[in-house]
């Protein structure tokens, strides 16, 4: 009877022995694991913290001065920024939120009517077109550029926000297409043919069917959309030359002058306050996108 | 109500044809199932009487309209699908009225028909929840509602009930089965479970391989198949088919013995007799004997597997209270009226006794 005891508490040693070694490893592997993430956020997130501490330092400090705590806080940065140029910082940010919102919507609207055409409608050569949308992918913008500014040029266009916008009413982004084709393509077939039954055109089934169920990619394409219209610096820089149509990344670069003295301290603010846009609009729409892919629970 | 006529209907994508010119007509206000093995091509044909899918020759006609070129929206016709096709944007009430506000309906009367459906299909409670919120029963009902308020002229099912467990199939047959009744308006309903198929419909459309096998009563498709594939595919257990050779003097079943019956030709024939015309242990025209080697048992009945001398198997039925057991000898009899005969290419032929 010992005999079989013996054993048995042995085991249940070794187990105890066993799970507390393991719980231990993975005590010290957990530690690693942020410690080394903490490092890697830190190094990611420096530039922002720097930029926010050189936004709140004179001028004369903020190359000079290594350390990130301002000696002293100089709030005037953000008021002086505002208004340090010829133009005032309300109309930039008008101009910027003008140019971004309808690069947004025509993004959102034209490229989900194209992957809507390519995902769901019969239409001659659409293998070829499609073919030809994707390799508009690897063309990178700059060698467009060129060929771009001298048609705009002829309509008439240059020095005005049309050539940053309308070619966004164009489905002129190959990479939103493709995200909401790929996105359309999952919603069940069945769908669209209960709602021909139903009495829905082509049109009609993409605004009451699939667009509703597609909030996460129109989510999606809406944020990248936004971020990269907002932050767009080489656009409006070969369309606009009158300052009062600046947008906010180009009236910054006025902060920095060639051969008097640059303001950097309002510049840095004025670079925190840019950033705020784009950081609120994918707080509202991350939501969104959390939303939506709960919905798309179907069965 | 209105009938349905398929005249010479074939489908093809690209070169490759999938219905071979079917013609079939369906009376106004009758239940007709389309049933066949998966790939016969009735979902195929339902969708193209539908308006889903091209018609690529032949017409189909819904009343005394041609509707080849309609689209699916102005057929008059509702459709219920496999996987309910709800609208899960949208709540029940929604998915119900969807439909009926397409078609500019004045608010009161969609109200009037939404509630309708619902008394009907007793899902008033569900109104106000979306479709993610419903069981399979619940979406099952939800997807009959918004075909009926519609109050078509035909109803489309594309098995609509091969997503339900098999308590809740049963249940929703019989409310089917209710609903047609209640309706009485043409229905056509694909399966490929003939269960549903003979249980529903007033008549049945076999298909096989994009070709009409036949079209009967469910009692005509079972007592006097057409053909082989027929007669095997109605009917569960499936019929037993022996090889045979048909003379002046009978049929010859190999090492079996000669059943007394004349079929109009000879040569090689196919025997089939069904599982529950096999009398085990009692006597018949002919009677052979074989060894059992399963048994299952289903309460109400057993199937009885006898392997017979030449290697053959047959399956038999004996009442749920009979004593069977692996490996006992048994001999089966049958009557050679019970029979049914196929010749060479597989078609019936009738034996004269």
């Amino acid at each position: 009877m010992s005999a079989s005891t013996m054993p048995a508490q042995t085991t249940a040693d070794i187990a105890h022995a066993y799970r507390q070694e393991r719980a231990k490893r993975a005590k010290r592997s957990a530690v690693l694991k942020h410690i080394f993430l903490i490092l890697t956020s830190l190094v990611m997130i420096y530039p922002l913290i720097w930029m926010f501490a050189a936004s709140l330092k004179p001028d004369n400090q903020i190359f000079g001065d290594l350390g990130l705590w301002p000696s002293e806080f100089q709030w005037e940065n953000y008021s002086e920024g505002w208004n340090a140029l010829p133009v005032s910082f309300t109309t930039f940010f008008w101009n910027s939120t003008v140019v971004t919102v309808l690069s947004v919507l025509g993004n959102v609207i034209s490229c989900s009517f194209a992957a809507y055409a390519f995902a769901r409608l019969e239409f001659s050569g659409k293998t070829i077109w499609f073919a030809l949308m994707m390799m508009t992918l690897m063309i990178p913008y700059h060698v467009v550029l060129i060929p771009q500014y001298i048609l705009f040029l002829n309509l008439g266009w240059v020095d005005s926000y049309l050539p940053l916008i309308v070619p966004k009413f164009l489905a002129g982004d190959a990479f939103f297409i493709f995200l909401m084709i790929q996105f359309f393509r999952q919603l069940p077939r069945e769908l669209d043919e209960a709602a021909m039954i139903d009495g829905c055109s082509p049109f009609k089934i993409y605004w009451a069917i699939i667009m509703p169920l597609s909030l996460p990619a129109m989510a999606t394409a809406a944020i990248f959309s936004f971020i990269w219209t907002w932050e767009d610096f080489l656009g409006p820089l070969v369309y606009l030359n009158d300052m009062k149509d600046y947008t906010v990344p180009l009236a910054l670069r006025s902060f920095i002058s060639t051969d008097g003295v640059s303001q950097y301290g309002p510049m840095f603010a004025m670079s925190i306050l840019s950033i705020l846009p784009i950081l609120l609009f994918f707080i509202i729409f991350q939501r969104l996108i959390i939303r939506g892919i709960a919905m798309s629970g179907l069965k | 109500m209105a009938s349905v006529t398929l005249s010479e209907v074939r489908k093809a994508y690209s070169s490759m044809e999938v219905i071979h010119g079917i013609n079939l007509e369906v009376q106004s206000g009758e239940f007709l199932v389309l049933v066949g093995p998966s790939g016969c091509g009735k979902s195929t044909l339902l969708r193209m009487i539908a308006g889903l899918e091209e018609i690529t020759d032949g017409t189909v006609s819904i009343g005394d309209r041609v509707v080849n070129d309609l689209p699916a929206s102005q057929r008059n016709l509702s459709m219920v699908f496999q996987s309910y096709a709800l609208y899960p944007h949208m709540s029940v009430r929604k998915n119900l009225a969807f439909g009926l506000s397409n078609l500019r309906m004045p608010k009161d009367e969609i109200e009037r028909r939404v509630a309708d459906a619902a008394r009907i299909l007793q899902i008033g409670e569900l109104m106000e929840r979306k479709p993610r919120q419903l069981s399979g029963g619940q979406k099952q009902r939800v997807a009959i509602g918004r075909a009926i308020v519609r109050e078509p002229q035909l109803f489309l099912f594309d098995e609509p009930l091969s997503n339900l467990d098999a308590e809740l199939r049963v249940q929703m047959r019989v409310e089917l089965a209710g609903l047609y009744n209640r309706l009485g308006t043409t229905m056509i309903y694909v399966t490929h479970d003939q269960t549903e198929a003979m249980t529903m419909a007033t008549r049945i459309a076999v298909l096989n391989k994009g070709n009409l096998e036949q079209v009967g009563t469910p009692f005509e498709l079972y007592n006097n198949p057409r053909n082989l594939f027929v007669a095997s595919f109605i009917g569960s257990p499936k019929m037993n088919l022996l090889k045979g050779n048909a003379s002046g003097l009978g049929v010859d079943l190999g090492g079996l013995g000669t059943l007394s019956a004349r079929p109009g030709t000879s040569g090689p024939v196919t025997v089939g007799i069904r599982p529950e015309h096999l009398g085990l242990n009692q006597p018949g025209d002919l009677a052979v004997e074989g060894t059992i080697t399963l048994v299952e048992y289903l309460g109400s009945e057993l199937f009885v597997y006898v392997a017979l001398a030449d290697g053959q198997s047959l399956l038999a039925q004996a009442p749920g209270n009979a004593q069977f057991k692996r490996g006992d000898t048994v001999s089966l009899g049958f009557k050679a009226g019970d029979a049914h005969f196929f010749d060479a290419e597989g078609l019936r032929i009738e034996a004269s006794a």
